[in-house]
Formats: structure tokens, sequence, C-alpha cells
């Protein structure tokens, strides 16, 4: 606790969450987190499957609203605001399963992406210019996420794994300040996942990174600070170092794979 | 070995099924609409080629005004996954206001004009007037009705077709049954002097009207309008990832509230131009409105919803079933002309349900 404080007193946090909740129904599946990130920090959020770390995801970018609790990003109260307007301040997500535009080229997905945070996207005369430029970043964006080779065709057609470069690509491209990714690593195959590695690590040092990640190496590899999460709750937040010793992680995560059964008040 | 050869085959034979039954019925209608058509009115068309000509002309400027109405109910449809079940009542609205706009404006006095007293502002006035209150409706509709229950089929549907109804009783309240003598309160606009005449077409002798070829162009010309908003400038950039994915939209920053309603008003408008247009061509009276509804659907479901070249086809392919059912299938005696034509187009619908229910350019759901 102490040690947590005094991380969050070395900067103005980029995201704080006090008390944050999300019920559905009777079902708790984010409860009383309290968070706070870094600008430039690399955060890993971990926890097996129903943690409620896609549920806190969601609850940050604003695709749900709270229940309880408090979210400041960028140092202001954005609780109440819509998804786009999170979207304009400087966050950007992507999401589990990609979401992509599967009837647009690769390069008008992208070019969206800066368009909706920028001004002007329902404008409706056609600026050449101003467009230009902004097609230019499109393919900058493209070229760091490794899919410019794929620029003119439509998304529909495209693997899997070329989806999840177009997703990275897209939340690269709106230049945000905090990019929070979802298992971006998922489906991919060995030498794609080595591909992503390298992506995230030679990513800004002025991004913020928050990564939902289920692959150990890549988080571990990527991120300074990780937050494990069980049941709703977090219930561990340290260095990767201190997470790779710790009891019950161990017990959490692995416990299932070396087939002992954990008890069932595991999170107590 | 001889049975998997013979299971495979059927396979086939099933997966190809849908083309060979397009093509066959392809196939079959114009042998029939060329060749032989016995007792109808026209017979085959390798007789009487000015006939077969003017059918097709129908047919292609009916298309032309269907396309109009129908890709505003597909634009609202693709983008919000609202069936607007008030598009007939739009186009109706739409219809007796442009009658009583051109009637202020040419003195008419309760009496169809005469098209020599109509210049083309006389026309395009009430029709620009039509489509620019339908389209302040529509977005009053969208913002009051329409956006606090979005994603409710079921509800968003009741409430249309209770706006519907009520539009249609406002119409027969102000334009009652007993003040015109034969078709209830069917009023017309009539077409500009300088369009309301035929021309000779130097193609088998065939005279055609001048107002039936310039519904054509305006149907072209609203097709090639909205292509170039969909397809070449950002807000239609913007409308065609709300139709893939509304929430990831959203989430890229983009305000799709505004977009909802910036179509909304543009898919009224539509509809209200289609009855400007078509009290012209036909007139309007208050059951014109469920008659279109219909209409939009068949030619939306036909086409695949959402898609501009989907409306483009079922319009097409819609108003050449009707037309050429009218002109070219036997007929009895005095209940002439018209009895097969609402078989043959829910034939046409039946069968793109049957083998392509997404329509024939929509993508599967």
């Amino acid at each position: 606790m102490t040690e947590a404080a005094a991380h969050a007193e070395s900067a103005e946090p980029i995201l704080r969450l006090r008390g944050v909740g999300r019920r559905f129904g009777g079902l708790h599946a984010v409860s009383d987190v309290d968070l706070d990130v870094i600008p430039g920090e690399r955060r890993a959020i971990l926890g097996p499957n129903g943690a409620g770390k896609t549920t806190l995801f969601n609850v940050v970018a604003g695709d749900l609203p709270v229940t309880s609790g408090r979210i400041e990003l960028f140092g202001r109260d954005v609780t109440r605001e819509p998804a786009r307007q999170r979207a304009k301040l400087g966050l950007a997500r992507s999401y589990q399963q990609s979401r992509l535009f599967l009837g647009l080229s690769v390069e008008d997905n992208i070019f969206l992406a800066i368009v909706g945070v920028g001004r002007g996207h329902l404008r409706p005369v056609v600026l050449p210019r101003k467009d230009a430029e902004l097609r230019a970043r499109a393919r900058e964006a493209a070229r760091r996420a490794a899919i410019d080779g794929r620029l003119g065709d439509v998304v529909g057609a495209l693997a899997h794994g070329e989806h999840r470069q177009v997703a990275l690509a897209m939340a690269l491209a709106a230049e945000p300040k905090l990019l929070m990714l979802d298992e971006p690593a998922s489906g991919l195959s060995r030498g794609e996942r080595q591909l992503l590695t390298e992506l995230l690590l030679a990513l800004d040092a002025d991004i913020t990174l928050i990564l939902i990640e289920h692959d150990m190496d890549i988080a571990l590899r990527v991120a300074e600070r990780v937050t494990m999460m069980h049941e709703g709750r977090v219930i561990v937040e340290g260095t990767p170092a201190e997470i790779r010793a710790n009891q019950l992680v161990h017990d959490l995560y692995l416990g299932s794979h070396y087939g002992s059964e954990p008890e069932g008040g595991a999170s107590g | 070995m001889r049975r998997a050869v013979s299971a495979f085959d059927w396979r086939l034979l099933v997966r190809r099924l849908p083309v060979g039954v397009a093509v066959g019925t392809t196939v079959f209608a114009l042998v029939w609409v060329l060749f032989w058509a016995p007792s109808t009115n026209f017979g085959p068309a390798i007789h009487s080629p000015a006939n077969f000509l003017i059918t097709l002309l129908n047919g292609l400027t009916l298309a032309a005004l269907m396309f109009i109405v129908a890709s505003g109910f597909s634009l609202i449809f693709g983008l919000m996954r609202v069936v607007n079940m008030a598009h007939g009542s739009f186009l109706l609205l739409g219809g007796y206001i442009a009658y009583e706009v051109q009637q202020s404006m040419t003195n008419g006095g309760g009496l169809t004009v005469f098209s020599s007293q109509v210049n083309a502002w006389d026309w395009l006035v009430p029709a620009i007037v039509a489509a620019a209150a339908i389209g302040g409706i529509g977005l009053v509709t969208q913002q009051v009705f329409l956006r606090w229950n979005m994603g409710q089929d079921l509800r968003q549907a009741l409430i249309t077709i209770a706006i519907s109804v009520i539009i249609a009783d406002q119409v027969v309240a102000h334009f009652p049954l007993e003040s015109s003598i034969e078709k209830g309160s069917a009023v017309n606009t009539s077409w500009p002097g300088a369009i309301d005449r035929l021309v000779n077409l130097h193609i088998a002798g065939v005279q055609y009207s001048v107002a039936r070829l310039t519904m054509l162009g305006l149907g072209v010309a609203v097709g090639i309008a909205l292509w170039l908003w969909l397809y070449r400038t950002k807000t239609g950039m913007v409308i065609r990832a709300g139709v893939d994915d509304r929430q990831m939209t959203s989430a890229l920053g983009v305000n799709i509230q505004v977009t909802f309603a910036i179509a909304f008003v543009v898919g009224a408008s539509l509809a209200a131009l289609g009855g400007a247009v078509f009290t012209s061509y036909a007139g309007v009276n208050p059951t014109t409105d469920g008659q279109w509804l219909l209409n939009s659907l068949v030619v939306v479901i036909v086409g695949g919803l959402g898609s501009i070249f989907g409306t483009v086809a079922g319009a097409l392919l819609y108003a050449l079933v009707y037309n050429f059912s009218i002109s070219y299938l036997p007929t009895t005696g005095g209940d002439c002309c018209g009895q097969y034509s609402p078989v043959l187009t829910f034939v046409l619908l039946a069968l793109v349900l049957a083998f392509r229910p997404q329509g024939l350019f929509g993508r599967p759901a």
C-alpha cells in the first residue's frame, strides 16, 4: 500500500480510478477498483477469465457506464462523459474481437480513426489538401503496424492476424496519449506474436500503454507494472518480478495447470 | 466409391440450384416475352417491338421512382437498423405538400392545373418545399421518438406505425373524401408543360413521354449523388463505417447521433421527393402510404438492406417484373391486365428470400 502510494506520487496520474464498480444485475463484474497510471507507463492487467479485465476497459473507455466510483482521465473527471469525448481527449482502445469496418479498405479504416478524433469528420465537402495530409498520416500508422502492404484491400478479405495489425494501426493513428489494448496477441501465430512484442517495445515513450494479455511472456516483457485482477477486484499490484514471485498469482493462474484444484474461497 | 460420387453430385446440384433457378426463370421469361406470349394484349415482342420498348421504358422509369423512395428507406435501415414504417407516410405527406404548394403557386383553386400553365419552377419549388418539410418532420421524429430507444426494433416499429396512422388520418381530415368526385381525396400535381409531351425516339416509331424520361434522369441523378456522398465524402465514409459497427465508430470519436440525424433527414427527404414525383406521375390518395411502404420493403429485401447497388438492382427487378407481367401475361376479359403482377412480384420476393435471404447485394448478418 505504501509502495503503491509512492508510485502514485511520482507524477500526476494520466488515469485515476477511485472505487470504480460495474454491476450487471446481481453480478459484480468490477468492484471497488482503485488504479493510478502515470504518463508513459506500461501497465499490464492480468487475471483469469471472468476477472473483470475487459469490463474495466469498457468502463474506462466509456463503452459502459460505471455503477459506482469515479474515473479521471488526464486530470479531468470523465465519469459521465461518452466514449467519443474520451476518444477526443486522447484515449484509444482496441477490442478483444477486432472490431473493424469490414466493408471499408485498410486505409479508410485507419483514416476514420484519424478523422474521428479530429474536427470536421461530418463536413460535407471534400478538402483535398487537408485530406491528403490525413491520408499520409494513415499510411504512416499502417507502416508502423507493418500492414502497409495491404492499404487498398477491403478489410473483410484479410486474415485474422492482419485484422489485429489494422486494429493496432487504428489505435496508433489517432495519436493517443493513452493506448488500451485488449488481448492484442490472441489468435496470433508465434511469428506474429514476436512482431507484436517488438511493435509494443518500440512504442513512443510518451504514449501510456495499458494491456490486457493472457500471454504472460508478452505481458511481462512489455509491462513495467502489473495489476492482477480476480473476481472483479484488484488483488496484487507490482513489478513483473514481484508478480512472478507472488504465491497468490501462482495459485490463481498456475493452480489449474498443475492440477491442484483451488478451494471455493480462492479469492479470500 | 460409386455412392460417394453420387452424393457429391447431389451436393453440387443443391449448391448450384439458386443459379439454375435464376437462369432458368430468366431464360423462360425472355423466350415467353420475345416469341410466345399467347393471348396477351401485345403479343410476342418480335411481332410488336414498339410495345416491347414501351413496356421496357415504363419499367425503367418506375424503377427510377422506386429507387428514389427505397434508397431513403434503405439508408435509414442500414445505418440505424430502424425499419421506418412511416416511410410511406412521409411520401404521402410529401405528395400532398407538393400539391398544396403547386396549387398556391398557380392559383389552381382545388382543381388539377393544366400542365400548360405550369413552368419548371412551379414543379421544382413544390418538390423542394416538400423534401425540406418532410426532412424537418423526419428530424423531429428521429430526435423525439427514435433516439432514446435505439436497438429496440419492436418498439421502434410500433412507434413508426403509430406515426403513419396519425399522418394518414390528418391527410384524410384535411382532404375529406367528399371534396372530389371519383377517387376519394386523390390529388394530382402537373408536370411542367415543357416536359409534359411525347417525343419521337426514332426506334420502332415509338413516341414516349418526356416527363417519364425526366423521371428516369432524376432517379439516375439521385443515385449518382448518393454514391458520391457515401463513397467520396468523409460524412459518407462515417455513415458506411456506422453501418458496419456503430459502437466502434463512436469509440473512434465520431458523434454517431449527428450521423443518425443526417441520415434520417436525407432518407425522409428522399421519400418526399419520391412523393412529389409520384403525385405528378399517378396522383396520391390516402392509401398511397401503405402501397409505397410495401414497394420500399420489397425493393430493399430483394436488393439487400443498406446497399445502394442492392437498391438499384431491387428497384429494377421489381419494376420490370411488375410492368412486364401486366403487358405480357394472358388476360381474361374485362378484368384486364393487372391480375398477375402482384403474384409475380411476390414470387420474385419469395425466390430471393429462399435462395439468398440477405438480398442480392446484402451481406449476411
